[in-house]
Protein backbone atom coordinates (compact mmCIF):
# COMPACT_ATOMS: atom_id res chain seq x y z
CA UNK A 1 0.00 0.00 0.00
CA UNK A 2 1.48 3.67 -0.50
CA UNK A 3 0.52 6.92 0.91
CA UNK A 4 -1.27 9.52 -0.85
CA UNK A 5 -2.77 12.90 -0.62
CA UNK A 6 -5.87 13.58 -2.88
CA UNK A 7 -5.78 16.62 -5.21
CA UNK A 8 -9.02 16.17 -6.43
CA UNK A 9 -12.14 14.87 -8.03
CA UNK A 10 -13.28 13.04 -11.39
CA UNK A 11 -16.40 13.13 -12.79
CA UNK A 12 -17.65 10.45 -15.08
CA UNK A 13 -21.04 10.47 -16.22
CA UNK A 14 -20.76 7.21 -18.71
CA UNK A 15 -18.74 4.29 -16.93
CA UNK A 16 -18.49 0.64 -16.56
CA UNK A 17 -22.02 0.25 -14.70
CA UNK A 18 -20.27 -1.75 -12.16
CA UNK A 19 -18.50 1.71 -11.15
CA UNK A 20 -21.72 3.83 -11.25
CA UNK A 21 -22.23 5.48 -7.41
CA UNK A 22 -18.45 5.08 -6.81
CA UNK A 23 -16.78 8.38 -5.58
CA UNK A 24 -13.15 8.26 -8.09
CA UNK A 25 -10.27 10.77 -6.75
CA UNK A 26 -6.82 12.30 -8.27
CA UNK A 27 -4.44 10.92 -5.28
CA UNK A 28 -0.88 11.70 -5.35
CA UNK A 29 1.62 9.36 -3.82
CA UNK A 30 3.18 11.05 -1.38
CA UNK A 31 6.80 10.47 1.45
CA UNK A 32 6.16 9.30 4.58
CA UNK A 33 7.60 12.55 6.12
CA UNK A 34 4.76 14.09 3.98
CA UNK A 35 6.91 15.17 0.62
CA UNK A 36 4.76 14.96 -2.67
CA UNK A 37 6.20 12.98 -5.03
CA UNK A 38 5.31 13.08 -8.59
CA UNK A 39 2.45 11.72 -11.04
CA UNK A 40 -1.00 10.48 -9.97
CA UNK A 41 -3.83 7.95 -9.74
CA UNK A 42 -7.37 7.60 -10.00
CA UNK A 43 -8.82 5.60 -7.24
CA UNK A 44 -11.84 4.59 -5.92
CA UNK A 45 -12.92 5.54 -2.66
CA UNK A 46 -14.28 3.11 -0.28
CA UNK A 47 -13.85 5.19 2.88
CA UNK A 48 -15.22 8.95 2.28
CA UNK A 49 -12.39 10.56 2.01
CA UNK A 50 -12.16 14.37 1.51
CA UNK A 51 -9.88 16.40 -0.22
CA UNK A 52 -5.68 17.17 0.61
CA UNK A 53 -6.56 14.30 3.36
CA UNK A 54 -3.72 11.70 3.61
CA UNK A 55 -4.72 8.11 2.87
CA UNK A 56 -3.65 4.45 1.78
CA UNK A 57 -4.22 3.56 -1.43
CA UNK A 58 -3.77 -0.34 -2.89
CA UNK A 59 -2.95 -1.17 -6.16
CA UNK A 60 -3.42 -3.97 -8.49
CA UNK A 61 -6.20 -6.83 -8.42
CA UNK A 62 -6.01 -6.55 -4.45
CA UNK A 63 -8.02 -3.47 -4.93
CA UNK A 64 -11.42 -5.31 -5.50
CA UNK A 65 -10.93 -7.24 -2.45
CA UNK A 66 -12.12 -3.87 -0.28
CA UNK A 67 -15.66 -4.01 0.84
CA UNK A 68 -18.26 -3.03 -2.13
CA UNK A 69 -15.52 -3.64 -4.59
CA UNK A 70 -16.07 -7.42 -5.56
CA UNK A 71 -16.01 -7.81 -9.60
CA UNK A 72 -15.65 -3.91 -9.61
CA UNK A 73 -13.15 -2.89 -12.54
CA UNK A 74 -11.08 -1.13 -10.80
CA UNK A 75 -6.88 -1.50 -9.72
CA UNK A 76 -6.78 0.97 -7.15
CA UNK A 77 -8.75 1.80 -4.08
CA UNK A 78 -8.79 4.34 -1.17
CA UNK A 79 -9.09 2.30 1.65
CA UNK A 80 -8.14 4.23 4.81
CA UNK A 81 -7.89 7.52 5.85
CA UNK A 82 -4.25 8.17 7.62
CA UNK A 83 -4.49 9.67 11.14
CA UNK A 84 -1.40 9.45 11.75
CA UNK A 85 2.33 8.02 10.38
CA UNK A 86 5.58 7.53 12.97
CA UNK A 87 8.37 6.51 11.36
CA UNK A 88 11.88 6.46 13.47
CA UNK A 89 15.02 6.36 11.32
CA UNK A 90 16.88 3.22 12.28
CA UNK B 1 9.22 -11.99 -1.63
CA UNK B 2 11.65 -9.48 -0.39
CA UNK B 3 13.72 -8.18 2.66
CA UNK B 4 12.69 -4.74 4.27
CA UNK B 5 12.84 -3.54 7.66
CA UNK B 6 9.92 -2.24 10.35
CA UNK B 7 10.35 1.64 10.12
CA UNK B 8 7.47 2.59 11.51
CA UNK B 9 3.48 2.41 12.67
CA UNK B 10 0.50 3.85 10.45
CA UNK B 11 -2.57 4.70 12.35
CA UNK B 12 -5.90 5.15 10.42
CA UNK B 13 -9.16 5.11 11.99
CA UNK B 14 -11.11 5.48 9.19
CA UNK B 15 -10.72 2.45 7.20
CA UNK B 16 -12.49 0.10 4.69
CA UNK B 17 -14.33 -2.57 7.07
CA UNK B 18 -11.94 -5.50 5.82
CA UNK B 19 -8.81 -3.86 6.97
CA UNK B 20 -10.55 -3.48 10.51
CA UNK B 21 -8.15 -5.15 13.32
CA UNK B 22 -5.08 -5.15 10.95
CA UNK B 23 -2.23 -3.78 12.27
CA UNK B 24 -0.39 -1.38 9.62
CA UNK B 25 3.86 -1.04 9.48
CA UNK B 26 5.97 1.45 7.18
CA UNK B 27 8.41 -0.95 5.79
CA UNK B 28 11.72 -0.01 3.96
CA UNK B 29 13.30 -2.61 1.45
CA UNK B 30 16.66 -3.47 1.80
CA UNK B 31 19.10 -5.12 -0.42
CA UNK B 32 21.14 -8.50 0.49
CA UNK B 33 23.67 -6.10 1.90
CA UNK B 34 21.19 -4.56 4.11
CA UNK B 35 20.68 -1.22 2.84
CA UNK B 36 18.23 0.53 1.90
CA UNK B 37 16.70 0.36 -1.67
CA UNK B 38 13.42 1.99 -3.04
CA UNK B 39 10.60 3.89 -1.22
CA UNK B 40 9.02 2.97 2.25
CA UNK B 41 5.72 0.89 1.96
CA UNK B 42 2.68 0.41 4.17
CA UNK B 43 2.09 -3.29 4.78
CA UNK B 44 -0.01 -4.76 7.03
CA UNK B 45 1.38 -7.41 9.63
CA UNK B 46 0.56 -10.85 9.37
CA UNK B 47 3.05 -12.53 11.83
CA UNK B 48 3.60 -9.40 14.61
CA UNK B 49 6.13 -7.73 13.52
CA UNK B 50 7.52 -4.66 15.27
CA UNK B 51 9.13 -1.92 14.81
CA UNK B 52 13.29 -2.05 14.17
CA UNK B 53 12.58 -5.76 13.23
CA UNK B 54 13.73 -7.33 10.15
CA UNK B 55 10.78 -8.93 7.84
CA UNK B 56 10.28 -10.46 4.56
CA UNK B 57 7.16 -9.52 2.71
CA UNK B 58 4.93 -9.92 -0.29
CA UNK B 59 3.46 -8.15 -2.63
CA UNK B 60 0.43 -8.34 -5.04
CA UNK B 61 -2.87 -10.43 -4.53
CA UNK B 62 -0.45 -13.05 -2.83
CA UNK B 63 -0.17 -10.25 0.12
CA UNK B 64 -3.70 -11.34 0.86
CA UNK B 65 -3.66 -14.93 1.53
CA UNK B 66 -2.49 -14.99 5.08
CA UNK B 67 -5.76 -13.49 5.89
CA UNK B 68 -9.45 -14.18 4.56
CA UNK B 69 -8.41 -13.92 0.97
CA UNK B 70 -11.19 -13.04 -0.75
CA UNK B 71 -11.83 -10.38 1.93
CA UNK B 72 -8.41 -8.26 2.47
CA UNK B 73 -7.63 -5.24 0.10
CA UNK B 74 -3.71 -5.53 1.45
CA UNK B 75 -0.97 -5.12 -1.53
CA UNK B 76 1.80 -5.51 0.95
CA UNK B 77 2.03 -7.96 3.51
CA UNK B 78 4.57 -8.90 6.15
CA UNK B 79 4.79 -12.51 6.40
CA UNK B 80 7.98 -13.40 8.45
CA UNK B 81 10.37 -12.53 10.20
CA UNK B 82 14.44 -13.02 10.33
CA UNK B 83 15.66 -14.42 13.17
CA UNK B 84 18.51 -11.99 13.40
CA UNK B 85 20.81 -10.10 10.81
CA UNK B 86 23.33 -13.20 10.95
CA UNK B 87 21.09 -15.18 9.27
CA UNK B 88 20.64 -12.84 6.24
CA UNK B 89 23.73 -14.85 4.47
CA UNK B 90 25.35 -13.56 1.17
Amino acid sequence: MIIARILGTVVATKKDERLSGKKLLIVRPINVDGSDTTGYVVAVDTVGAGFHERVLVVAGSSARLAQGMKDVPVDAAIVGVIDTVDVKEL
Amino acid sequence: MQLARVIGTVVATIKNESLKGRKLLVVQTIDKNLQSIGKPMVAVDAVGAGIGELVFWCRGKEASFPFKREDTPTDCTIIGIVDSEQHVTR
